[in-house]
């Protein structure tokens, strides 16, 4: 019982990312509506994003402002890892872009199909190729 | 099908979440992660760029090339959205809807009908009719040069607090998309067009790329500022300061500008006309 | 000045794209000479790269002015120098092949068409010449969703495929990424070579060993190897013209470089193929690839559908031939990349060419081609040539180099795969050669003209250079094999840097 508490303490943030990630990509495969989809795609990315943030955190440790100025020694470890909150930053711009160009897309969808549901765009696709064939 | 797919995906969290195992534990203080690199730039990066701000230091200074092009991505989403969307408008719609102030009665004109010009008394509203609401508007248009100067500040101090281009950007983008939301598309359509914003958003990026075009003029190599010690009459370190500042502007110019364009192609679905 | 043009490479067309933006919404007849001016010196400046390589060895430029892995640095090796002439070159033929095109179909659009086609150009050369993992991300999305734009303009089945296209699209940059992110939990490191010098002093090797799964399964997706290929043949048949003729090429090439890249110089050539036990499986799938795309083409009836599964097997060749495993399958793998992308471009080009004469797509509609526009047929007779594997164009002889890769490696197999799908190819290209030789012209068409009504020279001599430069390459092969390709695989094998 006593390594089971501190195996989830150890890991419970990486098992939470892999849930997330279960359930963006399920979303994208499962469901019927675009927009879910897309919603599903950005829970997706989202737990990566949480995965390098859950990466930077150490115990005991502040955010990473140098606070005192020149001339102290700064300790490594009174700071935290700056650089997948680097990295991160670049990613959340490139879901939030992705985001974008994919309501553009069904936007598009919308405007010619008059629907959202896959399904329904599907069969109005195959109609079409059938009367034009 | 849909069973297919959850059993894949329950697989594949399984395979993750065992392979998790070896992983450093959260927030050890000794995982190679928190090692060797991220060491260097806690340590050394205040003395090297006289910035307090790790984060705004490494992102635009040590990796200013990622965030060069993480810019140009959310510019080539505008650019993206414009080319999918945008219809520019042969035929008039087929009704405008019209309110006169005084009296609060609504005139529907239909095509070829005489329109009447948007003044004091006659008021166009979109056919989506919302009702008008004096609390919002006026709540909204006391709130914004706040926020305006709240996005200000986080972009010009974002050496010291959190804080930088991006983040500013997007609240300055978000408090123009503000009032576009409280009244409707065409009174911010009216004050930034479509031109301007995506002329700002190609300004930005250029300003960031113009800075690291600049320093390899100068014989540095690209985005070396230290190499605008030269023209600004510093040392080095307070050059490699103030070109981080520099390109932050830039970037915050890109990304409201960006937002603005983005919302004026999404939420119109192209046409400009009536959104929001 | 001189050590500073590796950075014209992706500044100038990074500028250019901006600034096509900014004077694109006041005068439009500038966007065309500018993107062009921009193409032709990131053009010049990778030749000059590849001289430098040559002679002088490895270039390595430091972002920034900070040494790695502090900062981002560039790492150019003979690898690199060659696929990023291919994409200048690529481009360049392309804007120019289709600028008549391109003013048809986006006439109120054109320029921002340009900026995203900059854009697009810059992401790829960005992605080839990066020595850093997550840069190598962040460009990747930059190339994708200028790519999705590109491909999303060509009408309502084209917003479907290119919306499909994006989310296989994200979910293989993301697991690239999550590769990254377990990368840099074991190392502490984003740069390649950096990165490299790390792994081998880990004992964690569960942890590396998923890591590469992850990093594989993303790039694959990205590079439409089987089973992650559906995207690809309905985003590239529905897209608009002038975004095949560029995307078709590139995407699926360079994320094969990547994939080459990742393979041998992060995890060294050992690890990827020995410790790993993938080998069998990837050349397996590769075959699988192979005969289904084979067949797949064979069932379709509208020429760019059937370009596109083709694109299909030709990644199943340049995977395949890589995971062989030995020096002479990896040579093959990168001279058909080489190879490849300029025979797509000729492909896409010519139908190109073809539908901007003739409104359709179907086989039964090409009948007489061959009389109407001889010159354009001459070129997709070259092309076709040159994916069956005749020799003197260039498809022969990478497709000799895989297969003595294979019969090597003793995959039998995928050589077995190589020589069916040559023999499904001949009767593909020549079954449209039939249709539009021997049958007489209907006359369902408007323009009832009898003479020679060929495309428009500015689309017609780019098309006809590629047709040549397939020949070129092909005669050159040896020397290209000999001065820059072994070199490069050489140095990859032992690793030195």
């Amino acid at each position: 019982m006593e390594e089971l508490t501190t195996l989830v303490m150890a890991k419970y943030n990486y098992w939470g990312v892999v849930i997330l990630l279960g359930i963006g990509l399920y979303a994208m495969i499962a469901k019927n509506n675009l927009v879910k989809k897309i919603i599903g795609m950005n829970i997706f990315q989202t737990a990566i994003i949480l995965f390098y943030i859950s990466i930077s955190t150490k115990y005991g440790a502040s955010i990473p402002i140098i606070h005192h100025g020149h001339g102290h020694t700064i300790h490594p470890a009174d700071y935290m890892n700056p650089l997948p909150h680097v990295l991160m930053l670049t990613a959340i711009v490139v879901s939030v872009a992705t985001l974008g160009v994919a309501l553009a897309l069904a936007v598009r969808i919308y405007n010619h199909h008059d629907t959202l549901e896959e399904d329904e765009v599907l069969s109005q696709l195959t109609t079409d190729e059938s009367t034009q064939a | 099908m849909k069973s297919f797919g959850l059993a894949c995906v329950v697989l594949l969290c399984a395979a993750l979440i065992y392979s998790t195992m070896n992983f450093p534990d959260w927030g050890s203080l000794n995982s190679p992660a928190s090692e060797h690199v991220s060491d260097y730039y806690i340590q050394n990066a205040l003395e090297e760029t006289a910035v307090p701000n790790l984060v705004t230091a490494v992102l635009a200074d040590y990796r200013g090339y990622d965030t060069l092009f993480e810019t140009t991505v959310i510019l080539t989403a505008g650019f993206a959205c414009f080319f999918l969307l945008r219809r520019y408008r042969r035929k008039p719609p087929p009704y405008r809807l019209y309110r006169h102030i005084e009296t609060g009665v609504t005139l529907i004109i239909e095509q070829g009908g005489k329109e009447p010009t948007e003044s004091e008394e006659f008021m166009r509203i979109d056919s989506q009719w919302v009702p008008y609401d004096l609390v919002i508007q006026k709540a909204a248009r006391l709130v914004i040069p706040f926020l305006q100067l709240f996005a200000l500040y986080v972009i010009f101090h974002g050496h010291h607090s959190p804080g930088g281009g991006f983040q500013g950007g997007v609240i300055l983008g978000a408090t123009l998309i503000l009032l576009a939301i409280a009244n409707d598309l065409r009174s911010t359509t009216k004050r930034i067009s479509e031109r301007i914003s995506a002329q700002l958003a190609s300004t930005g990026v250029l300003v960031y790329a113009g800075t690291g075009a600049l320093c390899l003029l100068l014989g540095a190599n690209f985005l070396d500022y230290s190499a605008l010690s030269r023209l600004i009459a510093t040392d080095p370190v307070m050059a490699r300061s103030h070109g981080i500042l520099l390109v932050e502007i830039g970037v915050a110019i890109a990304v409201s500008a960006v937002m603005i364009w983005i919302y004026y192609n999404l939420v119109s679905a192209g046409r400009h006309d009536e959104g929001l | 000045m001189s050590s500073q043009i590796p950075a014209f490479i992706i500044v100038v067309p990074l500028l250019a794209a901006l600034v096509v933006n900014i004077a694109g919404w006041a005068r439009r007849s500038l966007c065309f000479p500018t993107a062009v001016c921009a193409l032709a010196a990131a053009w010049i400046s990778t030749i000059i790269v590849m001289l430098r390589v040559s002679r002088e060895g490895d270039i390595i430029y430091r972002m920034a002015g900070w040494d790695p892995p502090w900062g981002i640095s560039w790492h150019i090796d003979h690898l690199n120098a060659l696929i990023l002439i291919l994409i200048a070159t690529v481009a360049l033929i392309n804007i120019v092949a289709t600028r008549s095109t391109a003013a048809q179909e986006f006439p109120d659009r054109l320029g921002i068409f340009y900026c995203l086609y900059l854009l697009f150009v810059t992401g790829v050369m960005g992605i080839v010449i990066t020595g850093d993992v997550f840069n190598l991300y962040v460009l990747l999305e930059i190339a994708s969703l200028s790519g999705y734009a590109l491909l999303g303009m060509g009408g309502s089945r084209a917003s479907v495929s290119s919306l499909n296209y994006l989310f296989m699209g994200t979910i293989g940059a993301s697991l690239y990424l999550f590769g990254t992110g377990y990368l840099y939990i074991a190392t502490g490191s984003l740069n390649m070579v950096d990165i490299a010098s790390i792994l081998p002093t880990l004992e964690n090797i569960s942890l590396i060993k998923v890591s590469f799964v992850l990093c594989l399964v993303g790039l694959f997706m990205k590079m439409a190897f089987f089973p992650l290929h559906t995207w690809l043949p309905n985003a590239y048949s529905h897209a608009p013209g002038p975004s095949a003729s560029l995307i078709a090429p590139l995407t699926t090439k360079v994320m094969l470089y990547v994939m080459i890249r990742v393979a041998l110089t992060i995890y060294q050539p050992d690890f990827a193929f020995s410790q790993m036990a993938l080998q069998d499986i990837v050349v397996w799938l590769a075959v699988i690839a192979i005969i289904s795309g084979s067949i797949l083409a064979w069932k379709q009836d509208r020429l760019k559908r059937m370009l596109a599964y083709i694109i299909v097997v030709e990644v199943g060749y340049m995977a395949g031939g890589f995971w062989l495993g030995n020096q002479t399958g990896v040579t093959g793998a990168v001279l058909h990349i080489v190879n490849d992308a300029m025979m797509t471009l000729c492909l896409f080009l010519t139908a190109g060419a073809i539908a901007s004469r003739i409104n359709a797509d179907a086989f039964k509609h090409l009948q007489g081609l061959f009389r109407r526009m001889p010159f354009t047929m001459t070129a997709f007779m070259v092309a076709a040539l040159s994916i069956i594997g005749v020799p003197p164009t260039c498809g022969f002889f990478s497709k000799w180099y895989l297969l003595s890769g294979g019969i090597e490696a003793g995959h039998y197999e995928f050589t077995a795969a190589l020589i069916i799908s040559s023999l499904i190819n001949v009767l593909l290209f020549f079954r449209v050669v039939e249709i539009s030789y021997y049958e007489p012209f209907d006359n369902h068409q408007e323009n009832e003209q009898q003479g020679i009504q060929e495309a428009s020279l500015d689309m017609l001599l780019p098309l006809l250079a590629t047709a040549g430069l397939l020949i070129v390459l092909g005669f050159y092969a040896h020397s290209l094999v000999t001065w820059i390709i072994e070199p490069a695989v050489s140095s990859l094998f032992t690793g030195s840097l």
